[in-house]
């Protein structure tokens, strides 16, 4: 059968993931130190696991509300209070998902037409392009350069903007890069937005993961933006709980609730389970993670100092777990960089361009994993780099 | 807590240049840093923790709850601290609740420990009673888990 005229253009035409194609290479490879993976090292705390053991020996393994269960929606109404000084109706503004991933899916499904133009910026998570193509919606990149630490400039959010854009798409601190955002630009973003009447989604899954005594500032804090803005979290990164698939939107009533009709045809609810863990994490609040963070900047501290060192140039991110080093002095492209690093040193890396044309020139390393292995991989990567220049 | 002395609490293994690199301050000045709190007795010392029963060690271990009258001048101290020197005592502590020291003892065997009870301790002047209780198996040690307990797989590549 000809299955190509089978399957809609729009799916057809989508890329695979860049890391998909990359994770293929390095499965079943035992002898690997992976700097590839996009989530904490550690599993999720015991008091949260505990928590959901106890659910299932309940018998609790049924449907819940469309909108997520009642006691979750209020805990995650006070945390987004207390740490994006926001305040949400848990009864009609909050909507519990499958992860960030189908809250942002969902966002963008709830508010496009076919042609609407959604601004965001790349390098960024492999998502945000496909996304919004399923929407039906028109993907406009915005660059964010090594220059300004990939934070995004309000000038160039200006330029992008035409009489279809409906969306800015904002996520930071950034996966791959680590960037984050001066309040200063944060600010100009946002009165752009309330000037040209636009909506914001801005993915805070890194939020909690900010170094050097930094506090973070969400653009729904600004003024005339909690109107216009959808605020996407999950308990992946900073709650080390990536494969319970658990996120939520915070949003205006009319925004919550288009969304939650996608939700309840789509989705019908995130899992019970998930969502019982979701309760015992926001009781842990920071304490679950706070000593996580403090190790944290202190592994990004080593990595960075190590890359730069080896004379890759590398900024010091001011957030998330992921540093971005440049490798355009070793001649190689990123890819070239990646796939010789892993057949020669064992050591794996993501290359920057599978977080778009953006990314080329760089590796994404993440450093949530032991810092004994971080120096073991550093070490490798050294003698990879003097290698590759002895060579030239 | 001084974040170095945090760092060393949980793993004394690691190299000073790369605490150094971690804590972003000069390596010779963690080496300095960790010299001084050697001297001053912060740092008491460093040692594995072992997974005695893969190590192959057959010594026995037991928590001996102690009860022993406070003196007027130092309370439990001088008499904990004669308790601390006999080589046999790995721990000891003075405890709020129904007794006053827990003392961990090792010895080659049951016996072993018995004799030391029984013809060191409980003999002391000031000891009013002891309790032996005996640990039959580790499951957790200064904050690792026996067999590990980390199996849970990791992605190698991840989004």
């Amino acid at each position: 059968m000809e299955y190509d005229n089978k399957i809609s253009n729009i799916i057809r035409d989508l890329p695979r993931s860049g890391i998909r194609d990359f994770f293929e290479l390095v499965i079943g490879r035992t002898d690997v130190i992976s700097l590839g993976v996009g989530e904490p090292d550690k599993p999720t705390p015991w008091p949260i696991r505990e928590a959901v053991i106890r659910s299932l020996e309940k018998g609790q393994t049924s449907y819940t509300s469309n909108l997520g269960l009642e006691s979750l929606r209020i805990g995650i109404s006070e945390y987004v209070t207390k740490h994006f000084r926001t305040t949400y109706d848990p009864k009609t503004e909050i909507l519990v998902t499958v992860g960030v991933s189908e809250a942002l899916d969902i966002a963008f499904r709830a508010v496009l037409n076919p042609g609407d133009e959604v601004i965001y910026h790349e390098p960024c998570y492999v998502s945000y392009s496909p996304s919004i193509k399923m929407a039906y919606g028109v993907p406009v990149v915005v660059q964010t350069r090594e220059e300004n630490e990939f934070a995004l400039m309000a000038e160039d959010v200006e330029k992008a903007i035409t009489p279809k854009t409906k969306v800015i798409a904002l996520n930071f601190p950034t996966n791959p890069t680590g960037g984050i955002m001066p309040h200063e630009e944060l600010a100009k973003i946002a009165a752009l937005a309330v000037k040209h009447d636009l909506l914001v989604f801005t993915d805070e899954i890194y939020s909690e993961l900010l170094y050097d005594g930094r506090q973070h500032k969400s653009i729904v804090e600004f003024p005339g933006m909690r109107e216009r803005t959808i605020l996407l979290h999950g308990f992946s990164k900073a709650f080390a709980m990536t494969g319970w698939r658990l996120g939520y939107a915070c949003a205006p009533a009319p925004l919550r609730e288009a969304m939650m009709k996608i939700h309840q045809y789509c989705m019908l609810c995130a899992p019970i389970m998930s969502q019982m863990a979701g309760i015992e994490a926001l009781k842990m609040g920071e304490t679950a993670y706070e000593d996580m963070r403090q190790s944290y900047e202190q592994r990004r501290n080593l990595i960075v100092s190590r890359l730069n060192g080896m004379g890759l140039h590398c900024f010091n991110p001011g957030g998330a777990f992921y540093v971005f080093p440049e490798i355009r002095s070793t001649g190689l492209t990123s890819k070239e960089f990646a796939i010789q690093l892993l057949e020669k040193k064992s050591v794996a890396v993501v290359p920057g361009s599978a977080f778009s044309s953006a990314g080329e020139g760089f590796v994404r390393c993440c450093y949530a994993t032991a810092p004994e292995l971080i120096a073991k991989a550093m070490d490798l990567m050294e003698e990879f780099v003097n290698e590759v220049r002895g060579k030239k | 807590m001084d974040p170095l002395i945090e760092l060393l609490r949980n793993n004394s293994n690691r190299s000073p240049k790369e605490i150094a690199l971690a804590l972003g301050v000069a390596e010779s000045e963690i080496a300095a840093r960790i010299a001084a709190a050697e001297a001053d007795g912060t740092i008491l010392g460093y040692s594995a923790v072992v997974d005695r029963l893969k190590a192959g060690d057959r010594r026995v271990t037991a928590l001996i709850e102690v009860r022993i009258s406070p003196e007027r001048d130092g309370g439990f101290d001088r008499l904990a601290r004669r308790i601390s020197k006999f080589d046999q005592v790995r721990d000891c502590f003075l405890m709020s609740g129904g007794y006053d020291l827990a003392v961990i003892v090792e010895g080659k065997d049951l016996l072993d420990v018995a004799t030391f009870v029984s013809e060191k301790l409980s003999t002391l002047g000031g000891v009013l009673s002891t309790a032996t209780r005996f640990e039959l198996k580790a499951y957790k040690e200064n904050g690792f888990l026996a067999n590990g307990g980390g199996d849970e797989e990791r992605l190698p590549v991840s989004p």
